[in-house]
């Protein structure tokens, strides 16, 4: 299946991990603990959100911290940004017939 | 272009959302004949480098536009918009799904709502865009991402950003 950075965010729990770790790296233990969910869900999740790359993992020790991998959110800033360009180009293009057919 | 237009747009991820509020320097009267003749829809939809091409409108509840984005390949994409419903002036109502070039629409689509309202001689259309799924909204700029379009649309832009200067 094709995973992309639109799944990982089309979750309420995945886009507040992200929330969670866009503040510091953590455990799974440590982001578990802010969700009524099990651990096995929050697994779940990480592993969705590590598939997108839009996380990824980094060992201390015996610990697997996660954290947020700040370059791939950029990428939905960019995506709206093109979305919006397409509007703005048809738009001031209608703006050009308007003022022909006006007179 | 009158910079002093209103220009919003904003995406709400969460609700699958896309807003979208413009206004226009020309009365309702125009404004509604631009976005529903097809004539007229033809010369400004498709934004520059594509054309759009329209093979049929009827601009009727119930009644289907079936149409083109083509790229300066000859590339055509076929997209199919279905009038759900139609208040003259004020609003119109949209169902919109991909399509191939024999009219066979893709499963999913999008709910479009538009919305016309003029103040002193300025029209303002209001667009909400709702898409069944997320990829499909992400679909729905598919052409615009490709890197050479977004290259173009780049030069476009600094090519008025240097003629301004002058």
């Amino acid at each position: 299946m094709r995973r992309d950075i639109f799944q990982a965010i089309a979750d309420p729990t995945r886009r507040a991990i992200i929330a969670l770790i866009a503040l510091q790296a953590m455990t799974p233990n440590a982001l578990a603990e802010h969700f009524d969910t099990t651990r096995q869900a929050v697994s779940k999740h990480l592993r969705i959100l590590t598939e997108c790359e839009l996380i990824k993992q980094e060992h201390k020790g015996r610990e697997i911290y996660y954290q947020l991998e700040i370059n791939k959110m950029k990428e939905i800033d960019k995506w709206i940004e093109q979305f919006r360009k397409i509007w703005e180009t048809r738009f001031n293009q209608l703006d050009d017939l308007l003022s022909i057919i006006k007179k | 272009m009158n910079s002093d237009l209103l220009f919003d747009f904003s995406v709400n991820k969460e609700n699958k959302t896309v807003y979208i509020v413009r206004e226009f320097n020309a009365d309702l009267e125009l404004v509604w004949k631009a976005w529903t003749t097809v004539e007229l829809l033809d010369q400004w939809w498709g934004p520059k480098p594509f054309v759009a091409k329209t093979k049929f409108m009827n601009f009727e509840v119930g009644g289907r536009r079936f149409f083109a984005m083509v790229s300066p390949e000859g590339q055509e994409r076929w997209f199919i918009q279905k009038f759900t419903s139609i208040s003259p002036k004020t609003n119109f109502k949209t169902y919109n799904t991909f399509a191939d070039k024999d009219e066979n629409p893709e499963l999913l689509g999008s709910e479009w709502d538009f919305n016309f309202s003029e103040q002193n001689g300025t029209t303002k259309v209001s667009i909400t865009i709702y898409n069944e799924s997320l990829a499909r909204l992400e679909k729905m700029i598919e052409m615009g991402t490709l890197e050479g379009c977004a290259m173009q649309f780049k030069n476009l832009d600094e090519l008025l950003e240097t003629l301004s200067q002058k």
